[in-house]
This record gives C-alpha cells, sequence and structure tokens, in this order.
C-alpha cells in the first residue's frame, strides 16, 4: 500500500447503488466518480437523500454498490458487489469511520474504545494505551479517559470516535455528519484536525457535512443530489 | 485488553444472578452423583467391612440381603471343621423401627458374634449417628441396653444407622413377644403335647414344652441370618466353594456377589433414576446458559457490529462470548462445589463427592459452555457491520 503520493488515496468509479427492487427500488447513487487525491480533504454536501450516505459507505466498504469499481491505494477492492479482498482487514489496517452518532462501545470507558481499535489492530497493549491517551488529550477529553460513554456528553463521545478514527493513522477517513453534535466552536475543531491529519500522513478525508461555517477548512466541496455529483 | 470481562463489568448483576442459578443448578446435578455414590458405599459398607470371605447362607436363597435367610446357628460349628477355615461367626442382621423420645428411631440390628467378633472393624468416631446419646439406655424387648460407643457413618442399604448388639441380644429383640403371647404359646404348646403320644408317654416333656422356647433347642435351635466364614490365607476360595456347594443344606456367596447382588438391585434403579435427573438438569444448564448468551449477545449486537465495521477478526467476536460462557459455567462449577461442601453433610441420606465424579462434571460443564454459546456466536457472526448505521 506504499503507493507514491500522486496516486488517489481513493477512486470510486462508476458507482450504482440500488435499494430494493420492483415498486420499492430507490436509486441511491447514479454512476459515481469521484477521486481523492492523497492529503485531500473534501466536503461532501447535498439535501437529505441526495445519496451522501450510500457513497461514504460504499467507500469505506462496508456497503456494497451494485455496479461500479472502488480502488484504493492503487488496489482494486470492489468490483460490483464483490469483495477483492478481505474488507475487514482492509478496513482495519486502512480506513477510519466517524458517524452521525458516536457509535462507542458501552462497557469500554473512552480511553480502551480509541485502545481497542490500535488492539484489533495487532499493536502491542501498552503502546496503543499511550497513543490512546495521546490522542484524547490532543481532543481535549483526556480528563474523562477512564469514563464509560454513558457518563460522557454527546460532544465528549463523539470526539472519541474521532480518536478512535484516527488511531490507526488510517490512509482514508470517512466521516458522516461527525460535528452534527458538537457546537460550533469544537465542530470547527474537529475539521481542523481532519485538515491537519490529511495533511500530516497524507491520508484522503471525506466529510459529509450540513455546517456551511467550517467549509473553509476544506480542500474541495463536492455537491450531491438525486445520487449524482454537481459539476462544480 | 479482555472485552469479556469488561462487559461482564457493566452487565455485572445479571451475570451474578445467572451463575448462581447456573451454581444451584450444577450443584444438584453433583448432589445427584453424590447420592450414587453415597448409596453405593452405604450398600456395601457392611459387606466390605466385616471382613468375610465367605456368606453362607440358608439353602436356596440369595441371603440376608436379598430375603429372610434362616440357618441354625450350630452351622458355625460344621463349618469351623471345613479345611482352610479360619474363622466361622454368627450373622444376624434385621431392621427395626421404634419410638424413641417422641421421634421414630429406625436402625439395622446389626448382631456381632461376641467374644469372636468384637467389633474391631467398626470405626468408633463421633459423626452420622442414631442420634442416640453414649451411656442412654434404649429398651428392645424385655431388656434395656446401654450405649456403650458411638459408630460414625455406619449405615445400612436403606440409610439407617447400623446398631451394634452381640448376636444373641440381637436374636432376643428380633424374637421378642409379649408376656402374654409367650404364656398362650407356652399354653398352646402344653396343650400340642398333651394330645400326643410323646406327651402322654414322657409326661415330664410336658413340663419342658411349658418352658421358654430358648430352652428348647431340639424343637427351635437357633437361626441367625447367616455365617460368615474367613479363610485361613493362602486357600483357594474356589476351592472352599466347590467343597461347600456340595452341602445340599446351605447356599453360599463370595463377598464379592453379595457386594453384586446388592448393586444390582435397588441400586442400580436408583442410579438409571438419578442418572436420568442429572441428564435432564444438565440440559436445563445448557439451555439457560445459551439463552442468557443469546440475550447478552442481542444486547451487545450493535457493539459487535461496530467491532466488525472497524476490522476485528471473527476471533475476537467469538472468543467475546466464548469467554464469557466458560466463565459462567466454570464460576456456577466453582459455586456448586462450595455449596455443596456446606449443604451436603446436612442431608438426610450421605452425599460422597468422588473425585473422578467431580472431574467428569467439570468436563461436562465445559462442554455445555460452549455448547451453550455457539447460538449467540452464530447470531453475532451473521450480524452485517453496516447495522452500526440503521
Ligand atoms: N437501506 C436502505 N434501503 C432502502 N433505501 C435506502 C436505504 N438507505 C438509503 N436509502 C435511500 O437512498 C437514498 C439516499 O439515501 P442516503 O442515506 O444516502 O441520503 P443522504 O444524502 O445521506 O441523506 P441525509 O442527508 O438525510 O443523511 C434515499 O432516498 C434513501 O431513502
Ligand atoms: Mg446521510
Amino acid at each position: 500500500m506504499n503507493a507514491s503520493p500522486q496516486q488517489p488515496a481513493i477512486e470510486a468509479i462508476g458507482i450504482s447503488k440500488i435499494y430494493g427492487q420492483g415498486q420499492t427500488e430507490v436509486i441511491a447513487l447514479n454512476d459515481v466518480s469521484l477521486s481523492v487525491a492523497r492529503g485531500e480533504v473534501i466536503a461532501l454536501l447535498g439535501p437529505s437523500g441526495a445519496g451522501k450516505s450510500t457513497l461514504l459507505t460504499a467507500m469505506a466498504l462496508i456497503n456494497p454498490p451494485t455496479s461500479g469499481r472502488i480502488v484504493i491505494d492503487g488496489v482494486l477492492v470492489m468490483e460490483g458487489a464483490d469483495a477483492k479482498i478481505d474488507l475487514r482487514t482492509f478496513r482495519r489496517q486502512h480506513l477510519g469511520f466517524v458517524f452521525q452518532k458516536a457509535n462507542l462501545i458501552p462497557f469500554l470507558t473512552a480511553l480502551e474504545n480509541v485502545q481497542v481499535a490500535m488492539e484489533i489492530n495487532d499493536m502491542p497493549v501498552r503502546a496503543a494505551r499511550q497513543r490512546a491517551m495521546y490522542l484524547l488529550d490532543h481532543l481535549g477529553i483526556a480528563d474523562r479517559a477512564n469514563n464509560l460513554p454513558d457518563a460522557l456528553s454527546g460532544g465528549q463521545q463523539q470526539r472519541v470516535a474521532v480518536a478512535r478514527a484516527l488511531a490507526n493513522q488510517p490512509n482514508l477517513i470517512l466521516a458522516d455528519e461527525p460535528t452534527a453534535a458538537l457546537d460550533s466552536h469544537r465542530g470547527r475543531q474537529v475539521m481542523e484536525l481532519f485538515a491537519q491529519v490529511a495533511h500530516e500522513s497524507l491520508a484522503g478525508v471525506i466529510v459529509v457535512t450540513h455546517d456551511t461555517r467550517a467549509l473553509d477548512v476544506f480542500d474541495r466541496i463536492i455537491e450531491m443530489e438525486d445520487g449524482r455529483l454537481l459539476d462544480g | 485488553m479482555n472485552l469479556a470481562l469488561r462487559d461482564i463489568r457493566h452487565n455485572a448483576s445479571r451475570f451474578a444472578f445467572t451463575t448462581v442459578g447456573i451454581g444451584l443448578l450444577l450443584m444438584i446435578v453433583m448432589g445427584m452423583g453424590g447420592i450414587y455414590r453415597g448409596l453405593i458405599f452405604e450398600a456395601t459398607l457392611l459387606v466390605d467391612r466385616i471382613g468375610a470371605d465367605l456368606w453362607v447362607v440358608q439353602g436356596q436363597t440369595r441371603g440376608p440381603f436379598a430375603e429372610n435367610s434362616r440357618i441354625p446357628a450350630s452351622l458355625e460349628d460344621r463349618l469351623r471343621a471345613v479345611p482352610g477355615v479360619a474363622r466361622s461367626r454368627r450373622f444376624v442382621s434385621h431392621a427395626l423401627q421404634r419410638e424413641h423420645h417422641g421421634k421414630p428411631l429406625r436402625l439395622m440390628v446389626q448382631g456381632l458374634a461376641w467374644p469372636d467378633d468384637k467389633g474391631e472393624w467398626v470405626s468408633l468416631i463421633a459423626g452420622r449417628s442414631l442420634g442416640l446419646a453414649l451411656g442412654e439406655y434404649v429398651k428392645f424387648g424385655k431388656d434395656r441396653y446401654r450405649v456403650v460407643g458411638i459408630t460414625g457413618g455406619m449405615s445400612g442399604i436403606a440409610g439407617d444407622g447400623l446398631a451394634f448388639f452381640t448376636v444373641s441380644d440381637a436374636m432376643a429383640i428380633q424374637f421378642d413377644l409379649p408376656g402374654e403371647a409367650l404364656r398362650l404359646e407356652r399354653a398352646a404348646r402344653v396343650g400340642r403335647s398333651e394330645n400326643q403320644d410323646l406327651g402322654r408317654t414322657q409326661p415330664l416333656s410336658l413340663e419342658r414344652a411349658g418352658g421358654p422356647t430358648s430352652t428348647l433347642s431340639e424343637l427351635a435351635p437357633p437361626q441367625v441370618s447367616a455365617i460368615l466364614v474367613t479363610l485361613q490365607p493362602g486357600t483357594n476360595l474356589d476351592h472352599t466353594v466347590n467343597l461347600l456347594s456340595a452341602w445340599p443344606d446351605i447356599s453360599i456367596h463370595t463377598a464379592q456377589q453379595q457386594r453384586d447382588l446388592l448393586l444390582s438391585g435397588t441400586v442400580e434403579k436408583s442410579k438409571r433414576q438419578l442418572g436420568l435427573f442429572s441428564v435432564l438438569l444438565i440440559i436445563i444448564s445448557t439451555i439457560i446458559i445459551a439463552l442468557i448468551m443469546y440475550t447478552l449477545t442481542l444486547d451487545k449486537i450493535h457493539d459487535i457490529a461496530m467491532l466488525k465495521l472497524i476490522g476485528a477478526r471473527n476471533s475476537v467476536i467469538v472468543g467475546l462470548i466464548l469467554q464469557q460462557a466458560l466463565l459462567m459455567g466454570s464460576l456456577g462449577y466453582g459455586l456448586a462445589w462450595w455449596m455443596g461442601h456446606y449443604l451436603f453433610p446436612y442431608f438426610p441420606r450421605r452425599v460422597l463427592l468422588d473425585t473422578p465424579d467431580l472431574i467428569k462434571l467439570a468436563g461436562i460443564t465445559v462442554a455445555i459452555s460452549v455448547l451453550a454459546s455457539l447460538l449467540g456466536i452464530w447470531k453475532a457472526l451473521r450480524v452485517e457491520p453496516n447495522t452500526v448505521l440503521t
């Protein structure tokens, strides 16, 4: 996966996604192609139902497209709904995710939630713990490290989720409305953190957002409507 | 980090209650096995301890443990004359139930052929006993008997305590009749004799007929349940058995045959009964562990999907469920063992925890824990990572 910086972090080529069939058929993505360069931070905008989440989860390898190809770091990973590699291993090693809900593991503390992502990626416990602490500190929640998610506010939980997404130094970070639960100041901080990680470690970042106040952080803004990318 | 333990910590009370439940069930399973071992122990205790090589019993019968066996006590002397016989003793055994201090007192009256058998083989330690105190007097038949020693752990096949008497006392208790019945019987005897030629020609015999039954040895020789024979060292058992088999008035059994006889009857049935109950309880335990593991898995199915989404291997997810099931099983087992050790001694009949049985049950517990986690594991492995998003 040590591809040259010129190579795109991810390429989605002619992706279509059709939910249901017959009467209930919904074309959520209609021949979408998108390429994200290494170190590039992209905002994905669009009205509700435009297909933003569908595109993001398809690129996150958790929602196989109906047709089209996904190439990550020069490796063909999806062809239509067929996985060309072991997706779970690939996700573990190369992708980071943040969703609208934090989706923390409720029986693990904030620190452990970040740590577990590295431990399942075979990092030694001590190193994982240290890095988890470093990330939480960086996101301003080190003082809550030993709290269970229940005891954290929505915004604090979301920051733990961001720390978890960054834990394995992914090549590609995919975030679906990650700042919905944060105030605009914290929201902006998270966006800036993504941008910083992208630029420092040459990771590609795609963020679905409705928050137009922080758009200046992004390198490129892409709009979607009715399952298509708008030119612009 | 161990996810299983952290999840348990989070669901501690539910896990603890289920574990206690499993522990109680396993304790009952353990107890069933213990009751079976106890039955075997009690059934064979006497045969094992009394140290006889051969049991000589009434002809065509299988001895006092199977049915009524009556043989003349004098057979003891005939047997002593047989080559290879070191020792022969009378054996008397019968069950008895009386009131004592307003409570039922059930005991097996056990006759010792004193002074030949002084009961050295009886362990004189306090323990499971008849509830009689040392020095206490108990009335059986015409006589009062003083308790001169308390035995520990001596019980018969029905679980009743053994009470040791001399053979003659045991017989006196067995054949005791109320005074009026004795008087009537003596009168009847005199009456019968008077009507017979013997009574008319030998009037003196009428006087004897009116006396105590025990003095009429010609009429009613003392009857015992069996004669126990101990062979001289180096004597061939089969040879002696063959020799005695030629005596038409008796039947002869080896100690091993008596043992088998005791075990093949009631104990064998109880074994099947207890075994079936144990199997049912084990199945119930499996179902309970399976259900709780399944609900625990369903409760965290979203978290499992999230773990898969961030790339956790199946081994992480299987380990999470399997470790919990195994922990529940082994904690339950430990609890069962611990509770059993405190509770079983208070059971009315002996519960013997046998180490091989305990090891077997430990193996079964591990097996059912694994089996019970399969349903949860199946569910967890099927969940798609994208269910996190819904
Ligand atoms: N699992 C599904 N089954 C059927 N239809 C679906 C499913 N998921 C999404 N859709 C449909 O696909 C279309 C695109 O949905 P998607 O969630 O990608 O939109 P979105 O742009 O993320 O919207 P929002 O801004 O509200 O999150 C919608 O019409 C939606 O109803
Ligand atoms: Mg969406």
